[in-house]
């Protein structure tokens, strides 16, 4: 097992992702999922953008006051391929609009509303995940 | 401000605080959990498990009422068919999350610190969801 794993902030932090969802439904009526939420920015007739907007900056507030306060403003890895994070991009990208969803829009709202095309997605997903992280560090040396 | 403004903003804090608390904005995290044969780190599995321990239940009960707060009606995904696009869709998604070890939302957080790596990631993110929405036409 890794010496990174960090057992007390992922329930930490997860707890709070999974309430911040349950808000967003409860006092917007909206689906806190990110890639949905992104997609919409593009809409047309283009409608919603204030709340999309409102949220997509306070998270980035969020994100931020934390990696303020916890000294973690410079980002840990470097020297990361540029040409791979191109292509990632490329494919979480399509990969989201032609699926309907990410990890949060499938595997945190979708599976709490008991969502089988939700559970389908987020077991394909992980599992393409997992077959493409074997294949870049283990099968391809 | 606008009600709603202000409730997506209270949303969207506590998400972006949840990301970067849980350590899902660092893609050697995310990477570690989808690296089964390695150094495995089952943190990811974690975060899922409390966020599903607090939204299940919320859900349960935020959609016993069919209008929000701010009196919107829910709108909530009306698509049922286990489609050949989800499939696909998931395919994709999670081959582009296992290159990089970014999903959309962490993408998004790490704009708080101007990290250059989602400077090239999130580009090609909208530039592949454009492109696939253009193809769906």
């Amino acid at each position: 097992m890794s010496p990174h794993f960090t057992p007390v902030s992922a329930l930490v932090g997860g707890a709070l992702i999974g309430l911040a969802a349950v808000l967003l439904l409860r006092l917007n009526g909206r689906i806190a999922g990110i890639s949905g939420i992104l997609n919409g920015l593009f809409d047309r007739p283009p409608g919603d953008l204030g709340w999309r907007l409102a949220f997509l900056l306070a998270l980035i507030a969020g994100a931020g006051g934390w990696f303020a306060l916890s000294g973690t403003l410079d980002a840990p890895r470097q020297g990361f391929s540029v040409p791979i994070l191109i292509v990632a991009g490329l494919l979480v990208g399509a990969g989201t609009r032609i699926g309907s969803g990410c990890t949060s829009g499938h595997g945190i709202c979708g599976l709490s509303r008991l969502s089988k095309r939700s559970l389908v997605a987020v077991l394909v997903f992980m599992a393409s995940g997992f077959a493409t992280v074997a294949l870049m560090r283990h099968g391809l040396a | 401000m606008n009600p709603r403004l202000a409730s997506a903003a209270l949303a969207g804090l506590l998400f972006g605080l949840g990301l970067a608390i849980s350590g899902m904005t660092e893609p050697d995290k995310i990477l570690g959990f989808l690296d089964l044969a390695g150094a495995w780190d089952p943190s990811l599995a974690l975060v899922m498990s409390a966020a599903l321990a607090v939204s299940l239940p919320g859900y349960r009960y935020a959609m016993r009422h069919p209008r929000a707060v701010c009196a919107d009606p829910l709108q909530l995904p009306t698509a049922r068919k286990l489609d050949n696009n989800l499939v696909l869709g998931a395919v994709l998604f999670g081959a582009g999350w296992g290159l990089a070890g970014y999903c959309p939302g962490p993408a998004i957080a790490n704009l708080a610190r101007l990290n250059p790596e989602v400077l090239a990631f999130l580009p090609a993110m909208f530039a592949g969801s454009l492109f696939a929405a253009r193809l769906s036409r």
